[in-house]
């Protein structure tokens, strides 16, 4: 190849360098090590909980059925739903399988609605177990759905919380158990939670 | 001077050339104290296990947030001065959330038979685990005393508010919810060792 002056040859070299200095510019290793994902792991723990009806109405349920049983259940079982609910989420992340999952969470609902319309008064020995049973079926399913790229404890916070603070709308709703008209519409409720689990139940055998 | 007219997009391209580029934070301008008071407050397994200690102390009684304040501070910057200038490799972030989990499961059981000592003793490990941590970390990017120092401060100011926050309450709900935010720390802690097992943590 030959040039007729030297102001070809320049252009060239010119345009060569600058094609090798584009490609010089693409980064190198980049030893980063900020802390990513916190504020959407935490709004996607925190929002996970109530992206779900099957969900909301059975710890909804549970605050509900605490407020009516009254003291001490009707703080022991909103803090004993959460704490097996994260151990059901501990089993699902460790590859321990819970099996019929949905149907244990639809299940759930209707059980759960049914005491309530039921105004079932059992001994918190027995109330204990039968919510923490239930709360595995929750954690196994919802604890351990993290987005790529977020912060897991965050988003286990963010999901703890959100959980709670079901509950504490249950136990809210609950303190309509003080009147006579008020413990009608909270059986009105059970009955709502029971015939949209056993809605859930339907779906999830069919 | 007309070489230089003629290249000056080339040099002005190779100047902007990146190094090995060690990524990190832009400079918070606000000095190495407040780094270390920013570095805690951002952290939330430290601030979790912090919060669960001082809610465990102000549960217990006034003897044990006085013995809390004192030990766990202390703890924590005595072993973040050996971190500092013996700094382990080591992430121990199993037991990292095992501390706070233990923590959080003391709140929400509420021992009323637990000495005031062990709540100090307990708050005192978990300072130390957290402050060796702190100080490995402060000595790989270089950090100083004075960065383990605004951790240190921040931690005796969180512990004295809500250890004090904590102690007068006298109505059964209060302690109640109290109960409940220890539950929720151990439920977080559960989830953990969960995510750490599949490698997400």
């Amino acid at each position: 190849m030959k040039y007729k002056d030297s102001t070809s040859y320049y252009q060239l070299f010119f345009a060569c360098a600058i094609a090798v200095s584009i490609a010089m510019l693409l980064p190198q290793v980049a030893l980063a090590h900020i802390e990513s994902g916190e504020a959407g792991g935490f709004l996607s723990g925190l929002s996970h909980p109530v992206s779900g009806l099957d969900h909301i109405i059975a710890m909804v349920a549970v605050g509900l059925w605490g407020a009516q049983l009254g003291m001490p259940a009707i703080w022991v079982l909103p803090v004993a739903f959460p704490m097996m609910m994260a151990f059901g989420g501990m089993l699902g992340l460790i590859g321990i399988p819970l099996p019929g999952v949905e149907v244990g969470i639809a299940l759930s609902a209707v059980v759960l609605g049914a005491l309530v319309l039921g105004e079932v008064r059992v001994s918190l020995a027995l109330s204990v177990p039968i919510v923490a049973f239930f709360a595995l079926f929750h954690g196994h399913a919802h604890g351990t759905e993290l987005q790529e790229g977020q912060n897991a404890m965050l988003y286990s916070l963010g999901f703890v919380i959100s959980t709670g603070l079901l509950h504490a709308s249950g136990i809210v709703i609950g303190l309509l158990h003080r009147w006579q008209s008020g413990r009608i519409v909270l059986r009105g409720a059970g009955t709502l939670v029971m015939v949209g689990g056993l809605y859930f139940l339907w779906q999830a055998l069919s | 001077m007309n070489y230089l007219r003629k290249n000056f997009w080339l040099f002005a391209v190779f100047a902007l050339l990146p190094t090995v580029a060690h990524a990190h934070l832009v400079n918070s301008g606000l000095g190495p104290f407040y780094d270390g008071t920013l570095h805690l407050l951002l952290s939330p397994g430290d601030l979790l296990g912090l919060l669960a200690a001082a809610l465990l102390a102000g549960l217990r009684g006034p003897r044990a947030s006085r013995l809390t304040v004192i030990v766990m501070p202390a703890a924590w910057l005595l072993f973040g001065l050996v971190g500092l200038n013996m700094p382990t490799s080591l992430q121990l972030p199993g037991l990292s959330v095992l501390s706070f989990m233990v923590l959080g499961a003391l709140v929400a059981l509420d021992p009323k038979h637990l000495p005031e000592w062990a709540v100090a003793a307990l708050a005192g490990l978990f300072g130390a685990l957290h402050g060796l941590l702190n100080g490995s970390a402060l000595a790989a990017i270089g950090a100083g005393t004075v960065s383990l120092l605004g951790i240190v401060t921040t931690v005796f100011v969180l512990t004295l508010i809500v250890a004090s926050l904590i102690v007068p309450l006298r109505r059964a709900w209060m302690r109640i919810a109290v109960r409940v935010a220890g539950s929720w720390v151990a439920a977080v802690g559960m989830l953990m060792f969960g995510w750490l097992v599949r490698g997400a943590g």
